[in-house]
């Protein structure tokens, strides 16, 4: 909020907004209130409009988050395949619990609906990379790798 | 029935990342046909014979979609991929796209050329994102190669939300807006995106288009069941020895895909078609996979004895109030008061009307609700409580009487 400098993107046509708000979270990792602010007024439209949408899609997020963020999938097929042993190694390795995001800005950890790798179960993404057939062992390493 | 490759014919065989590997396979014969050999009207008669019905879940016939939209008079006409297949245990169009692209290329622009559309749209689901460079790396090539004669395809990808595989929300969210489903009529062939005539087909759908132009309607309506003409790609996993993708005739049985291919050990219940779709006891076996049986999108899960009924049950419900756009009533408040009276099955406090209850609600779900989310929610629930009703009377409090 304290920057000036505008970071949204300037007017478009009315259909790019989802376009636009994930170009800002691409680029500032979140979707900051002045960024909506800037949008509703370049598109023309109200502010809650804006926020509406943001708000709507899990992989928009108005809050800010960590530089890496670790998706774990909680359905059914990882269920099967004991995610929570995941969930348990990450939250030893990094100190934090889902839906939370390290002191020093490196992750957000949080839990996410299906993310189609059931024949690789259990699977995560990190940021958007795909890391399957995981076991608790295998957590240190993958996470190492995300700086 | 053995496995049959159709709609995976070039899976593992061309290079995704070759447009050169592609026309060595007959790439892109199919379009040239129709495109030189035959009008728009015949290449929709061509898929209407075929008997070809949508992948995606819902098995409307493909031909008659496409047109629905030729024949609704519009200055412009859209298609669209669906590449959101955000079903509970689906996975089958991940593996389409990460070996075949170019298929669904050919496919949609063929789509393009029935309905007269110029534009078409591919909408990726954003969990899927490590995908986008391949596939816009499909469509690239082919333009390059002048390949789509003007047919223009741009990729949109979604943003996490399941609710977007349902057409009127996908339509929604590429207009930037939150995916929430429309109201029809009008229906998408006639009002669809930007308000225009629009189709929308399943990835697997426009991946058997091309081998039905090039090979006809006879050679692919000779495959499956009276009303389920060709193969369907199924996705298996859960407690099975070998989970993947499998292609089969449809009218197969379970039988086969679950235990025979996937080497499926005790297994005691099975999801068909992810938390929308149906669920069968093992003694089901035996059951044929169809369109007039149960099929869905194809996501098959097993359970095995192990497994607990209400807890698959719970966690099914718990995924679709996550998932509800929330824009009609019976689908926001319905899942959650599914939910509420789930959670006293599993804590064993439930009551003997907690049954009554749920089927009530569920007529209200079914009738009432919008879109097809909150329509099939109370499917897991229905299903379970005529296929494992000893689950739910096992954790009934029981009341003594007193006389």
């Amino acid at each position: 909020m304290s920057k000036s400098k505008k970071v949204a993107t300037q007017r478009r046509s009315p259909g790019e907004l989802l376009l636009a708000l994930k170009e800002v979270q691409a680029k500032t990792g979140y979707v900051s209130e002045q960024a909506m602010v800037e949008l509703a007024s370049s598109f023309g439209i109200p502010l809650h409009d804006v926020y509406g949408v943001a708000s709507f899609y899990s992989f928009l997020t108005t809050r800010p988050v960590g530089r890496n963020v670790i998706k774990v999938c909680k359905s059914l097929p990882c269920y099967l395949k004991n995610y929570q042993s995941i969930v348990e190694a990450i939250e030893r390795e990094i100190g934090i619990k889902p839906g939370e995001t390290t002191s020093d800005g490196r992750f957000s950890f949080e839990l996410v609906n299906c993310i189609g790798l059931c024949d690789q179960a259990p699977a995560i993404l990190i940021n958007d990379d795909p890391h399957v057939n995981l076991t608790p062992g295998k957590i240190a390493k993958i996470l190492e790798g995300y700086k | 029935m053995p496995q049959e490759r159709v709609a995976l014919k070039n899976c593992g065989v061309i290079n995704p990342e070759d447009v050169g590997s592609y026309l060595k396979q007959e790439g892109f014969k199919a379009l040239g046909k129709a495109r030189q050999e035959m009008t728009p009207e015949t290449v929709i008669a061509e898929v209407k014979a075929s008997g070809l019905r949508g992948r995606g879940g819902a098995g409307f016939p493909c031909g008659l979609k496409w047109e629905g939209a030729r024949r609704t008079p519009s200055d412009a006409k859209y298609v669209i991929c669906n590449a959101d297949e955000g079903e509970v245990g689906t996975f089958k169009d991940r593996y389409i796209l990460e070996n075949d692209p170019f298929t669904l290329v050919e496919g949609l622009a063929i789509a393009g050329y029935a309905v007269g559309a110029g534009k078409g749209y591919i909408y990726l689901r954003a969990e899927y994102h490590y995908l986008l460079d391949l596939l816009a790396k499909a469509v690239n090539q082919a333009k390059e190669a002048e390949l789509l004669a003007g047919f223009d395809i741009e990729i949109r990808e979604g943003a996490g939300a399941y609710v977007c595989g349902e057409e009127s929300a996908l339509m929604e969210s590429i207009e930037g807006k939150r995916g929430e489903a429309r109201y029809r009529p009008p229906f998408p062939t006639v009002a669809g995106l930007w308000n225009k005539p629009t189709t929308i087909n399943n990835v697997e759908t426009l991946m058997n288009i091309p081998q039905i132009i090039l090979n006809g309607a006879d050679w692919f309506n000779q495959m499956g069941t009276e009303r389920s003409k060709g193969t369907k790609v199924f996705s298996v996993s859960g407690d099975v020895a070998c989970p993947g993708v499998y292609e089969l005739v449809l009218g197969s049985p379970l039988r086969e895909l679950v235990e025979d291919l996937a080497q499926a050990k005790e297994a005691n219940l099975i999801q068909i078609g992810g938390a929308t779709g149906r669920v069968v006891s093992w003694e089901m076996m035996g059951t044929p996979l169809a369109f007039e049986t149960i099929l869905g999108a194809g996501a098959i899960t097993v359970f095995d004895k192990s497994r607990d009924v209400i807890d698959i049950v719970y966690q099914t419900m718990e995924f679709l109030a996550e998932e509800s756009c929330g824009k009609c009533t019976p689908c926001r408040q319905g899942t959650e008061a599914m939910l509420y009276i789930l959670e006293k099955f599993r804590q064993g406090e439930a009551v003997s009307r907690d049954v009554k209850d749920m089927e009530d609600l569920s007529d209200v779900m079914m009738i009432s609700s919008l879109c097809g989310l909150g329509q099939a929610a109370p499917n897991v629930v229905m299903d379970t409580l005529k296929y494992f009703p000893d689950a739910y009377q096992c954790r009934i409090k029981e009341t003594k009487v007193v006389r």
